[in-house]
Formats: structure tokens, C-alpha cells, sequence
């Protein structure tokens, strides 16, 4: 199905920010979530979202996945994330290993038929990560990217739960050999951050530009010119799990 | 006190403040060790984030807002009978819910920026709520026990009682709530999780208030009056009944939705969890305590109400395992109609163990609750002191 620009049509997610605000008024300070963060949301940001609202971003970045094009096996872009965002540590249970990116391989149960796609933080409109998060360091950028201030998290992991496609990785051990720009952090949770130090650069993610197949379409859904939104305004695409109404940056075709 | 040899007490109290210290520090140490080295050292991974530490957290919170319940029927609906152990039920309550919170606190990933978490708050997670709810809950039955304890507090009493039960209430749906938004996991995402909780708190509450009592009195070499124990066993029958009604409605309701028959099946029939859920949850929590309870030969001795209730104990423990640990294990269905496969183990049942670090975190909570409540007994005279007759003209135990 072709995904539609919903602003916020979550009704759960307007029922908690309203209780949550009930809450909020016995007396507590409410600090928005990681508002001081969006300060650094330059490149095309709009203005700060407050606390239980949602910006009317003049960009939205997505990323538009074919799994058509995907070649079995391959895992550059996975390889170009790790190298780009210094995802190095192999620590001997491999389910405790921070995964921001990951290939799956999926088999139609109906007709068999084999399909092999990279999975990572579909940067949900409505995130249920951001929802959850006590402290508000999983925030939403207004340009749509999510994203964890690893200054606020205090890794209760809520947002693990949360999060309906395992898109989040806890770092489980000290960490070496960072990249500067992409600052991580023992104790804290990560995600996919459609890498945003080189979207602000004007530069395309390092997954994207990885891909011999040219498998992945970044850009703006907002801006009708753009490739990707004339590519999902021409082709079938699919929100993952659409029945959840989460409303996710990342399409894929080919499935 | 009736205890033979006051010295021998004595001694007795301090080895096991002694010991309970001791537990408290060790499960310290092993979080300042889990603090340093990272999760590196424990069982959790990226798929079963939250572990053992977090199964004995929230027994030990759910239980703790539980076992206020009996100061409530005390003060709130004026019951003899439950108004001399309001005191010790607020003291378990505070010991408790330190216990549980301790935990939490330190199996963070920045235990360290407990200040963070103190200053910056999100209104929309229930999480965030609950950071709200705890110490509100504390100062409340901090209150609620100097109203009890001061004679010229206690015309306030009934309204601090009062504000402490619904307040109770909200706590614990809030717990229960953590889980019920979590929408797109089949084990939770449930609105029956709310109630659930509430009558699992009762249940688990009144087991542990019952072993307790049960321990001041054996030390005091006093016995319960049969006529109490015959109505605290009555009402411990109610709640293990209505937490198992509601396992299997919740259960049913699950397997009702198609998305969800693969859970149930793999919790009910075909897992790890199968044993912990049939054996651990429903005999050992709910049958057997139970059969002791409404038997005719066991169900008027101390003796066996006591160990129905440590049945419940053990039983709760398994039930949060399956549910926390159980429901975490089953893979996320993130492509329905699709057979997975992945370096990140999706479409995988995973498995758990914990590790030392993360048993002596969880046992140092329970550390902290017991020497809590050993030295609170001790130093404020918490013994429930019955007036027999008293509580004959209030009618308070005819049932
Ligand atoms: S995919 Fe997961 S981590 Fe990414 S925004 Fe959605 S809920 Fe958050
Ligand atoms: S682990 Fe960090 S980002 Fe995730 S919910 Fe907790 S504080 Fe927020």
C-alpha cells in the first residue's frame, strides 16, 4: 500500500500524552523532552517540538528500501554502518553485539518465495520508543529522524520493549575505537540514527550510498520533487507492521 | 515479651540484621560490578532486556503496595481486626518498595544518573509516571504510619489511610501499565494487565503479611488467635482465586486473537516456560494453596495457612518469570505470514540464564526489604496486639 503523511493519528498516543500531562501537573517541572538537543536539529529543522506535540516539520527524511533489488547475502550497507558509526565490539555472546542494521531473510509461508531486506530503526512518526522513554532522551528531530541523547538516557531499556522491530541495540561493555561524530555510549541504548551528522552535511547515509544495487532511495517525503516521493507516489510501498499506524519514515517495495 | 531467654533473642535479632546486611552489600557490590564492567556480565541481551533483577523488583513492588491493603481495610473500613496490623503492613509496605526500587535503580545502564531520571520527565511514559507515583507512595505511608504511631495524630489517621489506598490503587496499575502499552508484543499490550495487577498485588501482599506475622508471633512464642487466622486465610483464598481467574481469562483472551495462538502456544505447551507456568504458577501458586486452604484438616492450622502462603510467594515468582522472561523470549512478529531469519536472531526463540552478578543484585533487594523490616519490627514494637474481646463486639471476625 501506498503510505500516507498522517500528522499524529495515533489516538493511543494522544490518550497517554494527555494522562501523562495529568500526571505532570501535580506539582512537577515538565522539561521537554530532549528540547536542549534541538539546538544541534540544524539542516532543515523547523523549530523545537514541545512536550507532547508534534512539529509541522517542513521536511520529513525517509528512506525507501527495494527488496527486490537486494542481493542475497550481501551486507555492504550493513559493513559501511558499523565503519561509518564505529560499530566494532564482538563480545562472545553475539545477542548482547549492538546491531543498528541487520539483514533478514524472510520466506513467504503461503508460496515459499524468498526476500532479503535490511532492517533498522524505521524512524516511526508516532514512536513508541519516544512514548515510553522517562526521561526524554529518545526524542523525535522535527525533520522526523529519532534519535537517542545519550547524555539523559540512564538505560532503563524501556524503549527495547517498546520498539515493535528490535531497531535498538544496548551497549553492554565499555566501548573503543569511537568515531567523534557519532558519540556512543556504555549503558545507554542506540539506534539507526539515519545518520544524521552526515544529513546535516547535506550527505546521504552511509547505507544508502553503500548499496551496488542502488537498492535504497533516501530523501525528503515532504517535498513532492524529491526521487523518493515520486517513487511512492508511483509504486506500491509498505509501512512494516502498517497496522500498528506507527507511520514510518522507512518504505520498502518488493514485499 | 513472653520469650524465655531475652539475651539469646537479642543475639538472635542482630545475627539476622547481620545477615540481612550482609545480602544488601553483597547485591551492591554486584551492581557497582555490573556498573563497571556493563551488562557484559549478566544474561540480559538485546532481546531479553530486562531479566531476573526485574522480575524480583516488581514482586517485590506489587507485593508492597499488596500488603498495605490490610492497613486499609483497618483504617478505611474500620476493622478491628486489621487496624492492629496496619502498623506492620506499612512497614513492609516502606521495606518493600525500597527493595524493589533499589533494583531497578541499579540494574540501569547509568545507575549514575538517577538525577537525570529525577529531572528530566516525559508525560507521556509510564515509566516517567512512575517516578512520580514511588515517592509519593513513600511519603504517604510515611505519613499514614506517623498518624497510626502519634496519639495525637491519630484523628487524621482514617484520611491518611484513606489517601494511601487510592493511591495504592494508581501504583499499581501504573506498574501494570508499563506493560500494557507495550502494544506491539504479543505477551503484553493487554488493558486486562491493569486489574490483573491490582489483584495480584492483594494476593501476593496478604502471603507475604501473613509469613511475616506468622514469624513475629513464633518469635514472641505467641499464637495467632484461630478466629484471625480463620479470616486472613478466607481472604488469601479470595485473591488466589481471582489472580488465577484472571490467568485464565487472560490466557483466553490472548489465544482469541489469531496474531497470538503461536504465543500461547509456545508460553502454554512448548517452551522453557511451559514447566514454570504449569508447575510454578498454577500448582505450586494456586492449586496447592488452594487445597490447603479450604481442606478441612488443613485449613484451621496455622501451620499449613502459613505455608499456603508461602506457596503463593513461590508461585508469584514463577508467574512473573513467564510473563517477563517468557514474554520477551518469543520473537517479535515483525513480518506476519513470514518465516524469519537474521544475524540479530530475529524470528528466534531466545533463552535466558541468569548470571551471578544479576541473582545477587535481585537476592540484595530482598536483602534490603528483610533488614528493613527486622529492624523496624524490633525498634518500633510492630507486634499486631490483638484485644479479643474488643474485636468480638466489633464483630470483626464473624465472617
Ligand atoms: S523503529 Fe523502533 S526505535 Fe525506531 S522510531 Fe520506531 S519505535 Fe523507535
Ligand atoms: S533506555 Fe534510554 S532512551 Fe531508552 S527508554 Fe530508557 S532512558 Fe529512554
Amino acid at each position: 500500500m501506498t503510505a500516507p503523511q498522517i500528522p499524529d493519528s495515533n489516538p493511543r498516543r494522544a490518550f497517554i500524552a494527555a494522562a501523562g500531562a495529568g500526571v505532570a501537573g501535580l506539582g512537577f517541572t515538565v522539561i521537554a523532552p530532549g528540547l536542549h538537543l534541538m539546538a544541534v536539529g540544524q539542516a532543515n529543522a523547523a523549530e523545537a517540538r514541545k512536550a507532547g506535540t508534534v512539529a509541522s516539520p517542513a521536511v520529513r527524511w525517509g528512506l525507501l528500501i527495494d527488496a527486490n533489488k537486494c542481493a542475497p547475502g550481501c551486507t555492504k550497507c550493513i559493513d559501511a554502518c558499523h565503519t561509518e558509526n564505529g560499530i566494532s565490539e564482538k563480545l562472545p555472546d553475539a545477542r548482547q553485539n549492538s546491531q543498528w542494521i541487520r539483514k533478514i531473510e524472510l520466506v513467504d509461508r503461503r508460496n515459499g518465495r524468498k526476500t532479503e531486506l535490511p532492517m533498522m530503526c524505521q524512524h516511526c512518526a508516532n514512536p513508541p520508543c519516544v512514548d515510553v522513554c522517562p526521561t526524554g532522551a529518545s526524542m523525535k528531530r522535527a525533520d522526523g529522524i529519532v534519535l537517542v541523547d545519550r547524555h539523559t538516557c540512564i538505560g532503563c531499556r524501556y524503549c527495547m520493549m517498546a520498539c515493535p522491530y528490535k531497531a535498538r541495540s544496548f551497549v553492554h561493555a565499555p566501548l573503543t575505537q569511537q568515531n567523534p561524530e557519532v558519540p556512543r555510549g556504555q549503558g545507554c541504548v542506540e539506534s539507526c540514527t539515519l545518520c544524521v551528522h552526515r544529513v546535516d552535511k547535506g550527505q546521504q547515509p552511509a547505507c544508502v550510498e553503500s548499496c551496488p544495487e542502488g537498492a535504497m532511495t533516501f530523501g525528503d517525503l515532504n517535498d513532492p520533487a524529491s526521487a523518493i516521493a515520486k517513487r511512492i507516489a508511483s509504486v506500491p510501498t509498505t509501512q512494516v507492521r502498517a497496522d500498528l499506524r506507527l507511520n514510518q519514515g522507512v518504505r520498502y517495495e518488493g514485499i | 515479651m513472653l520469650t524465655p531467654n531475652p539475651r539469646h533473642e537479642e543475639g538472635l535479632f542482630y545475627l539476622l540484621a547481620a545477615i540481612g546486611g550482609l545480602v544488601s552489600a553483597i547485591g551492591l557490590a554486584a551492581a557497582l560490578y555490573m556498573e563497571h564492567s556493563g551488562h557484559v556480565v549478566t544474561g540480559m541481551n538485546n532481546q531479553i532486556v530486562w531479566g531476573l533483577p526485574h522480575v524480583f523488583a516488581i514482586f517485590l513492588i506489587v507485593a508492597a503496595s499488596g500488603v498495605l491493603n490490610v492497613a486499609s481495610m483497618g483504617s478505611v473500613f474500620g476493622r478491628v481486626l486489621y487496624k492492629s496490623r496496619a502498623p506492620l503492613s506499612g512497614l513492609l509496605a516502606l521495606a518493600m518498595i525500597s527493595g524493589g526500587l533499589a533494583i531497578i535503580m541499579l540494574d540501569l545502564g547509568r545507575a549514575d544518573r538517577l538525577m537525570v531520571a529525577a529531572t528530566h520527565f516525559n508525560p507521556t511514559s509510564v515509566f516517567g509516571w512512575n517516578v512520580i507515583l514511588y515517592p509519593v507512595f513513600y511519603g504517604l505511608v510515611a505519613v499514614y504510619l506517623w498518624t497510626m504511631m502519634e496519639r495525637r495524630m491519630n484523628p487524621y489517621s482514617k484520611a491518611a489511610g484513606l489517601a494511601t489506598f487510592v493511591w495504592r490503587v494508581v501504583l499499581t496499575s501504573g506498574t501494570g501499565s508499563i506493560f500494557a502499552f507495550l502494544v506491539a508484543r504479543q505477551a503484553y499490550g493487554s488493558a486486562l494487565l491493569a486489574p490483573m495487577f491490582i489483584i495480584m498485588s492483594f494476593s501476593w501482599g496478604l502471603a507475604v503479611f501473613i509469613v511475616v506475622q506468622a514469624t513475629m508471633y513464633a518469635w514472641n512464642g505467641m499464637t495467632l488467635p484461630p478466629l484471625i487466622l480463620q479470616r486472613l486465610k478466607n481472604l488469601l483464598a479470595t485473591f488466589v482465586a481471582a489472580v488465577l481467574y484472571f490467568t485464565i481469562i487472560l490466557h483466553l483472551v490472548n489465544a482469541y486473537f489469531a496474531k497470538n495462538i503461536a504465543f500461547e502456544y509456545f508460553i502454554l505447551f512448548d517452551s522453557e516456560f511451559t514447566v514454570a507456568f504449569w508447575l510454578g504458577q498454577v500448582l505450586i501458586g494456586s492449586l496447592l494453596p488452594l487445597a490447603l486452604l479450604f481442606h478441612p484438616a488443613t485449613r484451621t492450622k496455622a501451620l499449613w495457612v502459613n505455608l499456603a502462603a508461602l506457596l503463593v510467594i513461590v508461585g508469584a515468582y514463577y508467574q512473573l518469570h513467564v510473563f517477563i522472561i517468557g514474554g520477551q523470549a518469543f520473537p517479535l512478529d515483525i513480518f506476519p505470514g513470514y518465516n524469519v531469519k537474521s544475524s540479530f536472531f530475529d524470528g528466534a526463540v531466545d533463552s535466558y540464564s541468569a548470571s551471578l552478578p544479576e541473582i545477587l543484585l535481585a537476592v540484595g533487594g530482598l536483602g534490603i526489604a528483610f533488614t528493613m523490616t527486622t529492624i523496624g519490627v524490633r525498634v518500633l514494637h510492630f507486634l499486631p496486639q490483638d484485644d479479643l474481646a474488643e474485636l468480638e463486639a466489633a464483630g470483626g471476625i464473624t465472617d
